[in-house]
């Protein structure tokens, strides 16, 4: 059967093959030894169009998807409304169909919607300037402190314990490679190590709750350090941006702006800084300027820090990111406006409270800490949350996330606009029914 | 592509408006912070929904993609993206699903992604997979890590160095220094082969690996790939393959075969999910078993019908704070079972044929550095136009105006003027005919009216852009107060 994907035709193949001056496609090959050449692969079977639809449709239905469950799960990968229009803009397959816009005349589209979306991400966390965008919030994290390594010339990093735990991970993977030490420090920390490049703080922090970034940022910058600030883009409609208290660099995982969950990837790393740090800044970025005859026009700009002019000597190797979660980011932040921002905040603070507040009523049930939080905390369980979890699944109901090995009994719940007092209230018959 | 007035969001941003509405609180409201501990200034855009889809319309009808026409950008397989493959992979049960829900509840994700591992590692001819990679630059990561942390449990931590052909892409040489090691830089010799005597001079104890991209970026495949193999690893190193150029190899040749030890992969490019103006992508990672130890969290195994997420004993470690783009890893594993096997070779059949096709029927007009059969993709250079004061930006810019996206220019950097096509399989012969039919009267614009091709592009929304004004006065955001 001919593949509706290749449009050769025996035909043109003969002619193509004539024209080139070679007898056969084999001839085209001959320059791969012919050990290696046309070996046997063990692949499964093709499939139609409507044979895999229907195939990977069951395989879908096996998994516990968002919209059959009322779920209270976060941790760093968040259930927040997704505008249908979003959809319908990133669709346009002008934009999702392009690659890195190299060229800059038939790219515009794609160059201006990354321009403002730098602009909006500045204008949400306070900061000076954005870049285009990187894979995660967590690799994002990870670069800030090798660009805080590099801007100080320093090789210990800081990073606070409440910091989402795989983040730290992340960033002690790509911290080896520049045999940069990573030293934990407790919330109530006194001082910094030595020779400090950064202090990485999470606001709100893995748990939920607000820390004294304030206090942070004095004792990293009277150190010589610079402050990263991981932060949670919804909270920002609500609560102050990280630019307000002092972070140098601050970054983000993206994907609550727009984006669904998709298992946690693609996502989007969210990456801001102060000016002065432009030419130590990884990733690509897109600048303003004029044409020939002076209408104004995008491009990729201040290459001289990338990899394919720099090589080796380049701020990171970073290549392809995530520009098509940036768009949807871009929509969405342009849909909610400042007022569905403040309210997507808002709905988030007031369920995650009244949530909070009917589950520690509960005999056995408790929160396990007092500090101001958002639209995260932690309950202590009268037993081990797996197995609440697991009770929870027969309600049709996704439990927190298990932190029994962080806090006793403990589990991270996730309160956002998508539960409604309905499922909130589901979840608090269940717990007390255990 | 449409030329319209210009707008910015903050242009068309009136005070009052909404582009999208939410519920009102439906639980008693609680007790709210003192009101310094709240945000005092949000300044975001205010705008109805039907003017934020003009303003994004507009927007897309200034961009050009692989739906729009023929995208030859070599070194970056812009194959044609099947339309299905989206819907698939926004089936709710792949995509409203959270990383973190027990494994039990979502044991389709997790056998897709199993099956994947299995699949790209039969189709490199390795041992294991790791999908975490967000893209095949953090794919190269995790493979020079991996190469540091196997030489380290060795006893061998002096291997410091990386040996990086000068045709390699920008990514190796900076993945190498982003891992610590220090870049050794191997030149092409005449035939565009890696150059054997530099290899064996270089090759010593202190070299941890050769980052080879097979074909090379001269799209060419080196005949003595067994050879280069034999001395990397009589010496103590190891072979890393930059997959890049993995669609002229697709169903015919493993790398395992060949001698690699470790291959990242793009699965935006050789498996056909879109390239999203600039990702996401996926650059899983595949190695012998000998590096499987090392690979990055997690890995999918299975355990009596049972899918799980494990960690390899002696792992480099996360590269994210999930298991990778799963979103495109669907795309992938819904391609490569559409094609079979016998279909993926008939994929790099066709790559190899139509770079060929180009190669033939433009040599007469531009200047071929390497005469011989190439891949999937062919490097020409435009010397000969620039002796008539013609630069291949020139000639890039004026493709524009016949309605092509161009191909690479000035990569590799080994080739003067280079202009890098790879047209991939998906391209029919007609479509290949028109595009070398605008080449070859590029040409002979050059020859005769040079100065209609330094004003070029005539045709676009905007003209030629002013970068060194953009790089010397970096205006990277708007503000709004």
């Amino acid at each position: 059967m001919p593949s509706p994907y290749i449009p050769n035709t025996d035909q043109d193949c003969a002619t193509m093959l004539r024209d080139i001056g070679a007898g056969s496609i084999d001839e085209l090959f001959q320059d791969i030894p012919a050990p290696f050449r046309d070996v046997p692969f063990h692949l499964p079977l093709p499939l139609t169009e409507l044979e895999l639809r229907e195939k990977l449709n069951r395989r879908s239905r096996q998994n516990a998807s968002l919209d059959n469950y009322a779920c209270f799960l976060g941790a760093g990968y968040y259930r927040h409304f997704v505008p249908g229009v979003i959809g319908h803009i990133t669709g346009r397959s002008e934009f999702y169909t392009a690659y890195t816009p190299y060229q800059a005349e038939a790219s515009q589209g794609i160059l201006q919607a990354i321009y403002e979306y730098q602009s909006l991400v500045c204008q949400l966390a306070g900061m000076e300037i954005s870049n285009a965008g990187m894979y995660d919030g967590s690799s994002a994290a990870a670069e800030a402190a090798l660009m805080a390594g590099r801007i100080t010339g320093r090789k210990n990093v800081a990073v606070l314990s409440s910091v989402n735990p795989r983040y730290r991970e992340v960033i002690g993977t790509y911290g080896r490679g520049q045999d940069l030490t990573i030293h934990e420090l407790p919330p109530d920390f006194k001082g910094m190590p030595n020779e400090s490049a950064c202090l990485v703080v999470q606001q709100p922090n893995f748990f939920g709750y607000f820390e004294e970034v304030k206090r942070c940022a004095e004792i990293a910058h009277g150190a010589g350090a610079l402050l990263v600030v991981i932060f949670d883009p919804i909270s920002l409609g609500l609560f102050p941006p990280p630019g307000s208290y002092g972070a140098d660099i601050a970054v983000a995982e993206g994907q609550p702006l727009g984006n669904p969950l998709n298992f946690g990837g693609p996502g989007l790393g969210i990456f801001t800084c102060r000016q002065e740090h432009l030419r130590q800044m990884p990733g690509r970025v897109v600048g303003r300027t004029t044409d020939a005859k002076g209408q104004t026009g995008f491009v990729l700009t201040m290459a001289t820090r990338e990899q394919h002019i720099r090589r080796e000597r380049a701020t990171s190797n970073i290549c392809t990111n995530e520009a098509l979660v940036a768009l949807a980011a871009t929509v969405y932040l342009a849909a909610m406006g400042k007022s569905g921002l403040r309210r997507a905040a808002e709905l988030c603070y007031h369920k995650a409270h009244y949530t909070a507040e009917a589950i520690s009523k509960l005999k056995g049930y408790s929160l396990a800490f007092k500090q101001p939080f958002f639209k995260e905390f932690v309950i202590r369980c009268p037993q081990s949350p797996e197995k609440i979890n697991r009770i929870l699944l027969k309600e049709k109901i996704i439990g927190g996330l298990d932190v029994s090995h962080l806090v006793d009994n403990g589990m991270l719940l996730c309160v956002t606009e998508m539960n409604s007092r309905q499922e909130i209230d589901r979840l608090v018959s269940a717990l007390r029914a255990l | 592509m449409k030329k319209n007035k210009h707008y910015l969001l903050p242009d068309i941003s009136r005070p009052g408006k909404v582009g999208c509405q939410l519920p009102e609180l439906d639980v008693p409201a609680a007790e709210l912070p003192p009101r310094e501990k709240l945000r005092q200034e949000l300044t975001l855009p205010e705008v109805s929904e039907a003017e934020l889809v003009r303003h994004f319309t507009s927007l897309s009808r200034r961009n050009y993609g692989v739906d729009t026409g023929f995208y030859p950008l070599g070194s970056c397989t812009m194959k044609y993206n099947p339309k299905w493959h989206e819907d698939i992979a926004r089936f709710p049960g792949f995509q409203d699903i959270h990383p973190y829900q027990p494994a039990d509840i979502v044991p389709g994700a997790l056998q897709l992604m199993f099956e994947l591992q299995e699949l790209l590692a039969e189709i490199t001819g390795l041992d294991a997979t790791s999908l975490t990679p967000m893209a095949g630059a953090q794919g190269e990561l995790a493979g020079l890590l991996m190469v540091r942390a196997y030489h380290r449990s060795r006893g061998e931590d002096r291997r410091r160095k990386i040996l990086v052909p000068d045709s390699a892409h920008g990514t190796n040489p900076a993945t190498a220094a982003m891992c610590g090691f220090e870049v050794k830089t191997i030149p092409s010799n005449g035939d565009g082969n890696l150059d054997l005597k530099s290899l064996v001079s270089l090759m010593n104890e202190e070299s941890a690996a050769l980052t080879l991209t097979m074909p090379t970026t001269l799209g060419l495949f080196d005949p003595r790939i067994a050879e280069i193999s034999a001395i990397v690893h009589e010496r103590g190193g190891l072979l890393i393959g930059d997959g890049a150029n993995l669609n002229s190899l697709l169903g015919k040749v493993k790398f395992g075969d060949l001698g690699f030890d470790c291959v990242q992969l793009n699965l935006h490019k050789t498996f056909s999910t879109p390239h999203g103006g600039g990702g996401p992508g996926s650059g899983p990672v595949c190695v012998k078993a000998g590096l499987a130890d090392f690979l990055p969290s997690l890995l999918v195994a299975k355990d009596k019908k049972r899918y799980q997420f494990t960690s390899p004993p002696r792992t480099i470690g996360r590269l994210g704070a999930a298991c990778g783009n799963f979103g495109v890893m669907v795309k992938a594993y819904t391609y490569i079972h559409s094609l079979g096997a016998e279909g993926l070779k008939e994929v790099s059949e066709n790559a190899v044929l139509n770079a060929n096709y180009i190669k033939e029927k433009l040599k007469p007009y531009y200047h071929l550095p390497y005469d011989r059969t190439c891949m999937h993709e062919v490097v020409f250079s435009g010397k000969k136009q620039k002796a008539r004061g013609v630069a291949t930006l020139d000639i890039a810019k004026r493709l524009l105006d016949y309605g092509f996206h161009p191909p690479t220019v000035y990569f590799p950097q080994v080739v003067e003027e280079a202009i890098m096509i790879e047209p991939t399989e998906t391209e029919s012969k007609e479509t290949l005919d028109a595009f070398i039919e605008a080449m070859i009267e590029i040409a002979r614009e050059a020859e005769q009216n040079p100065e209609l091709l330094h004003h070029a592009p005539h045709n676009t929304p905007v003209r030629r852009l002013d970068e060194a004004n953009a790089a010397r006065k970096p205006n990277l955001r708007w503000k709004m107060k």
